[in-house]
């Protein structure tokens, strides 16, 4: 067994809507892989299905061995979730919370209390474990998911959009813990995630999504490399892209507004021709192309616009309430 | 038994949240309170029914009532639940739908009888001493009829995307159940249209075997009631263990 998850052809609609499209991931154990992709992807279909709370209308996966169709308890018992909407008790303490769980997960009366000091004690949240987690703020409930998430030793945790409307210092801290757990807790990690620095940061390997269908996967690095090189955008007067054509290294050119962006391949060799080309400019940024320039060349979008419009999930929700 | 530890995790919860919302105990007993001592008393003070004071005559109907309205009630909690989104960690835990729907109509019977047994001792307030066999027996038959209803609850509330579509049902439901129970006038002499719904009406068997445990007067033979009860708690749980397979 050597993929922790593996999905044959899985495809989800709602009605005459898409949500994902034949989709075919294999994930090693011990990863971190990402499912990267805006909002309305279908990155929360495709965990939903693989946590057996939506049943695929067509094809299956297999999660730790166990069919997600035939063996759902198997796949059930097998993984850790931590959800987009924090689904933690709020009339209940944060070790009430873990305590329930426990039980729910049947996890062994004689580990059972260790087990929950070592989740508390993991995600700092020993202090406040007698508190009502309606006193809690949002990063730390969403410590106590992961807490939670992590406490039956799966051997697969999904988390779904993990940092979602946390403030940076927060985020920072949740990264700290899931870039140790694969080696710490033996468990391999799907997520999924709009954010291009998260999946940059955390992600071993990514699948970009986009409009249910997984259109690249790759590890960060090479998928990067893709891209065709370096980002340099010059901003200049006179945005004429004509006479940076030909110059060594240079595999794309843009214009935008007052500036044009330039892909360029081994740019500390070729940046001179092309300022030389470039004449009088009035500003140069040089930067690494990013996950974003991946997507970008990839779909011809941006994925942050893409994010705010709102998109399968949106029109789902939409039909929902239609109905 | 890993599906009991189960149960007794969702009971738990119940439990423990019923504990912390006190507002919960305090407004389902105050309506009770305002029928009996109001209301029956208000014509207690001139009305008798079979020699009995009137207050003391619907004192098993209020019983029954108040146990009906928190149990249906009870069912709108796993709505709030769902629109809270605390229902996803119970769904995708490894727990058969029928384990989850087991512990949740246990933690709404526990909390329906807290109440009952308030409203038991409230019967001195009346002037009205129920001996302890008596109490027992009464506080049976009141964990029956939780049972049903608490099903019932549950399953509305399994099938219902919103709190506010469950109130309109529950009060479509929850009304006519109390008032063709018979809790407020006796059965006997009625317009047979009334007569028919109130046999057809599972409530009038609880409070039936109510008035016979707590104040001697009957309509029906106890083991009628019993039976009647234990049928309708029964299909309610089946019908529930049903719904909780479907539910999303």
């Amino acid at each position: 067994m050597e993929y922790a998850i593996e999905t044959f052809n899985l495809t989800k609609r709602f009605k005459n809507i898409t949500a994902v499209d034949e989709i075919n991931i294999k994930i090693r154990r011990g990863e971190i892989f990402g499912l990267l992709g805006p909002n309305g992807a279908g990155k929360t279909t495709t965990i939903s299905m693989l946590c057996t709370i939506l049943k695929p209308t067509e094809g299956t996966a297999t999660v730790n061995g166990y069919d997600i169709l035939r063996e759902p308890d198997d796949v059930r018992r097998s993984i850790g979730i931590v959800f987009q909407q924090p689904s933690v008790d709020d009339m209940l303490t944060g070790r009430e919370n873990l305590y329930l769980h426990a039980l729910w997960y049947g996890v062994p009366k004689s580990i059972r209390e260790k087990r929950i000091d070592e989740v508390l004690k993991l995600v700092g949240l020993e202090s406040r474990q007698h508190s009502l987690v309606k006193t809690y703020s949002g990063g730390m409930r969403r410590r106590l998911e992961i807490a939670r998430g992590l406490l039956h030793l799966p051997k697969v945790l999904f988390l779904d959009e993990p940092t979602l409307g946390l403030d940076p210092q927060t985020r920072e801290n949740i990264w700290e813990y899931v870039e140790g757990m694969p080696k710490k807790h033996d468990v391999t990690i799907v997520l999924t995630t709009h954010y291009m620095d998260e999946a940059e940061r955390l992600c071993d390997r990514i699948a970009i999504i986009d409009q249910g269908r997984i259109i690249v996967s790759d590890t960060p690095e090479r998928l990067k490399e893709k891209v065709g090189g370096d980002i340099v955008c010059l901003k200049m007067e006179n945005p004429d892209p004509e006479r940076f054509k030909g110059i060594c290294g240079v595999t794309k050119i843009d214009v935008m507004g007052g500036r044009v962006i330039i892909t360029l391949r081994n740019s500390s060799e070729n940046l001179k021709a092309l300022l030389d080309a470039a004449g009088k400019v009035e500003g140069v940024e040089i930067r690494p192309s990013s996950l974003n320039d991946v997507f970008l060349s990839y779909t011809g979008k941006d994925i942050r616009q893409e994010s705010g419009e709102g998109g399968i999930a949106h029109r789902i929700m939409r039909e929902r309430v239609a109905r | 038994m890993s599906w009991m530890e189960g149960v007794y995790a969702l009971w738990l919860r119940e439990v423990k949240v019923f504990m912390r919302e006190r507002s919960r105990i305090v407004t389902s007993i105050f309506t009770p309170m305002l029928w009996i001592f109001v209301f029956g008393g208000g014509l207690g003070s001139t009305v008798e029914i079979k020699g009995l004071n009137y207050q003391v005559y619907i004192y098993p109907g209020i019983l029954a009532m108040s146990v009906l309205f928190s149990s249906v009630f009870f069912g709108v909690y796993i709505v709030w639940d769902r629109k809270i989104d605390i229902l996803k960690e119970v769904l995708v835990a490894p727990l058969s739908r029928r384990t989850i729907f087991i512990g949740k109509v246990l933690g709404g019977c526990t909390d329906s009888m807290v109440q009952a047994c308030v409203m038991l001792l409230m019967s001195l307030g009346i002037g009205l001493y129920i001996p302890p066999a008596a109490f027992l027996l009464a506080l049976s038959i009141l964990f029956l009829l939780a049972l049903s209803l608490v099903s019932m609850g549950l399953i509305i509330g399994s099938l219902m995307e919103s709190p506010e579509g469950f109130n309109m049902i529950v009060s479509f439901l929850v009304f006519p159940l109390f008032f063709f129970s018979g809790a407020l006038f006796p059965l006997e002499n009625l317009p047979l249209w009334l007569s028919t719904v109130t046999y057809i009406d599972p409530v009038t068997y609880g409070v039936d075997a109510l008035r016979t445990v707590i104040i001697g007067v009957s309509q029906f033979p106890l083991y009628i009631d019993i039976l009647v009860l234990g049928g309708f708690a029964l299909s309610m749980f089946t019908v529930g263990t049903e719904a909780f397979q479907h539910m999303r």
